[in-house]
């Protein structure tokens, strides 16, 4: 039995995936179940698990290489099936590999396979080459349809990279092409003012493509305004001094940022309003506070979100808070663990910012960027949208905010 | 507008055209006293007498060449094949003669007649009984061939080709005759040959078929639809003339065809449609065009062979994705 290995969506929103590690080698027995791969998404490295039993027979996504979720990346069957088809596969395009797939994959009888061999017939054959762009002097592959929407936008071929079969070039290459044209002649300042030596170009990893991709959702159609407040944080810094100190044997400092999310957890239960979803079509208030913290981790950030914070304990948020910032680290984050924040907090205070503004997170409605404290002041600022909390509204909410973070026991209510 | 089977539809167009004209006459095996083989001519012997509807013998030659005869001296013969499998028979009348009658005599002499019944597979009759005869025909000059897939478009059609002045070749379906739809009243309901009719309309792929196979294709187009594809589906109904311009406006929008037949893919019709397509929309394709055909094969009579040799709907969604380049 063949079992195909297909890249598969590890994520609600992932596109693509990157084969970080294959856990499995060609030729090693695997069963249904069993971790082939890590594959890293667009929002963390996940486990690809195999959907069926025998040996690994052929990997056609060698580690570090990206495939479009839905592509065939392995195959896995016994040890006396014939998968010479996929082999060939390796150095084909992407259609070929489905092809082949579709022959290989033919009944026992002789009959069926003749008529899958006529099958295959019916579909269009491809030579087996590699996809990317034509090298100098080898023939453009290209659809009739691109040639002339290249010929009118006076676009050049060669250089172009094919996404077909084959690398054919078609129309979507084409569009991308023009995009990127139009991009670079309306900016201000174009790749070819500088030498290369002057500047290094910095592949997109996953994270970083979903960051542009989600920040730009956000600022472009959310309408922000935002709102600072001053806070006076003397008597809770007296109060972290002896909270610290009780349990300083266990070698556990609270901070700053966890008596921030305890207050604001406990101020959006005062103010619901600025705890909700814009849903388009209405506007969600959530009955607990689920605090996005965002984090900062070596190639990009991501938000992990603190459940239920309204009722817990300092300690409590505390622990939560490292624990996924250490997953986050590790890239280990599962799926619930970084989505269904109601509002969010940035903090770069670590960073001696004395005040900034973050961008929201949608669909949440307000985020709150917290900056350095100096002399016992605190600046917050929080970005709101304002389809969701107008600017009273917002402004209620950080005053009771500014109470409970300079009066330690109006937290705790 | 009533509702009504595929058979009626044909039934009413029969009725309405001997109504009409009195040179019009039905003649086949089995047409009058048992209502046809397929109940098509029910009634019509006792309405119009045994003159205009007319048993024969089991001589597809002889009863065709009577039908050409009749023709060239200025009746409406309409030949009913019980099925078009038995139609091979009769072969050189029709394409001998009744194709060629109006170019041979410099237009003295022609052939208005009809030769209708049902072509393509039902279910297990074996691979003497269940061809699609469509690509015999549509090889020929002279001759017609129209595909109604809907009981509107079977009574349209067909009373079109029986007021027609050359020999009109209606390949029906078994499995559609009990099918239902929607058919407009009036003597005067024509559709005219060479008119493609889009069922549906979507933008990322044109589905370019004929006959029952339009049941398919919409059905491919629902799947189609759930994973973000659009699919346009033409219906050629008529397959000689051919809408060029039906097929050209639909490709121009989609970029992309694959074409669907019951039929084998070896000179079948969707080679005619791809010939036409690179030599009239070559700059608009942004893939090649591919076929979805029966397996090259005769018919199996095995109840799994024959539903895998069949064009079938997943191999259908299979192929419209790969123009799609998904």
């Amino acid at each position: 039995m063949l079992t195909k290995v297909h890249m598969e969506a590890l994520s609600p929103t992932m596109e693509e995936g990157q084969v970080v590690k294959w856990l499995k080698g060609e030729g090693e027995p695997v069963s249904e179940g069993d971790i082939l791969a890590e594959i890293e998404t667009d929002k963390a490295v996940m486990e690809l698990v195999a959907r069926g039993t025998g040996l690994l027979k052929v990997v056609l996504l060698a580690e570090g290489g990206t495939a479009p979720v839905g592509e065939v990346i392995a195959v896995i069957a016994e040890a006396n099936d014939d998968v010479s088809a996929f082999q060939a596969g390796k150095q084909a395009g992407r259609s070929d590999i489905t092809q082949t797939m579709e022959a290989a994959a033919s009944g026992p009888t002789e009959t069926l396979e003749t008529m899958d061999a006529e099958a295959a017939d019916q579909t269009i054959d491809d030579p087996g080459t590699d996809r990317g762009t034509a090298s100098e002097g080898e023939r453009v592959k290209a659809s009739p349809l691109a040639r002339k929407l290249a010929a009118k936008s006076g676009l050049e071929l060669r250089g172009i990279s094919g996404t077909g079969p084959a690398g054919r070039i078609v129309k979507k290459d084409i569009e991308r092409a023009l995009s990127s044209t139009q991009r670079v002649a309306s900016g201000a300042i174009t790749g070819q003012e500088f030498s290369a030596e002057e500047y290094e170009d910095i592949p997109l990893t996953q994270m970083r493509k979903t960051i542009a991709r989600r920040l730009s959702e956000s600022i472009g159609p959310v309408p922000h305004f935002f709102l600072t407040i001053s806070v006076d944080m003397s008597k809770w810094g007296e109060a972290r001094s002896k909270i610290n100190k009780m349990i300083e044997p266990e070698g556990v400092k609270i901070s700053y940022n966890d008596i921030i999310i305890k207050a604001t957890a406990a101020a959006l239960k005062l103010h619901p309003e600025c705890n909700a979803h814009w849903m388009q079509d209405s506007i969600r208030r959530f009955k607990g506070v689920h605090i996005g913290v965002a984090t900062a981790v070596e190639d990009g950030l991501i938000t992990p979100v603190i459940r239920n914070a309204q009722s817990m304990s300092l300690r409590e948020i505390h622990d939560e808070v490292r624990s996924l910032a250490d997953k986050a680290k590790a890239k280990t984050l599962k799926h619930e663990e970084y989505t269904g924040g109601t509002f969010s907090i940035s903090n770069l205070g670590m960073f001696g910012i004395k005040e900034f503004t973050a961008v929201i997170n949608p669909p949440e409605s307000a985020i709150l960027a917290v900056g350095a404290i100096e002399s016992n002041q605190l600046m917050l600022t929080m970005s709101c949208d304002h389809r969701v909390i107008d600017g009273a509204v917002g402004a209620r909410f950080l005053q009771t905010l500014k109470e409970m973070l300079e009066e330690p026991a109006t937290s705790f209510i | 507008m009533a509702e009504i089977t595929y058979r009626d539809a044909l039934n009413q167009a029969l009725a309405e055209e001997m109504e009409r004209d009195d040179s019009v006459f039905l003649l086949g095996e089995e047409v009058a006293e048992y209502d046809g083989a397929y109940k098509v001519s029910k009634g019509l012997l006792e309405r119009f007498g045994d003159k205009r509807v007319v048993d024969t013998p089991i001589s597809e030659l002889g009863f065709t060449g009577l039908g050409v005869g009749a023709a060239m001296v200025g009746l409406r013969p309409v030949v009913e094949f019980m099925t078009f499998n038995f139609s091979l028979l009769a072969l050189d009348q029709v394409i001998n003669s009744a194709a060629k009658m109006g170019s041979m005599s410099g237009g003295q002499v022609t052939a208005p007649m009809v030769l209708r019944g049902p072509s393509g597979a039902a279910l297990q009759l074996g691979a003497q009984h269940s061809q699609a005869c469509e690509a015999w025909y549509l090889h020929t000059p002279g001759l017609k061939v129209v595909t109604p897939g809907t009981p509107a478009d079977a009574k349209g059609l067909l009373k079109t080709a029986i007021r027609d002045n050359d020999p009109v070749v209606v390949m029906e379906s078994e499995l559609l005759y009990n099918f239902k739809g929607e058919v407009p009243e009036g003597e005067e309901f024509l559709i005219p040959l060479g008119v493609a009719d889009l069922k549906r309309e979507g933008g990322d792929v044109s589905i370019i078929t004929h006959g029952q196979m339009i049941h398919v294709a919409i059905k491919a187009a629902k799947e189609l639809e759930k994973k973000g594809i659009e699919a346009d589906v033409l219906d050629l109904r008529s397959l000689r003339p051919l809408d060029v311009e039906a097929i050209l406006e639909s490709v121009s929008k989609t970029n992309r065809a694959v074409c669907l037949e019951e039929g084998w893919s070896y000179g079948g019709v969707g080679s005619q449609v791809t010939s036409v397509l690179m030599e009239e929309a070559f700059d608009d394709l942004d893939a090649p065009v591919l076929r979805v055909t029966q397996a090259d094969v005769p018919m199996p009579y095995n109840k799994k062979l024959e539903a895998w040799s069949k064009p079938s709907v997943g191999r259908l969604v299979e192929a419209c994705e790969k123009v799609c380049y998904v």
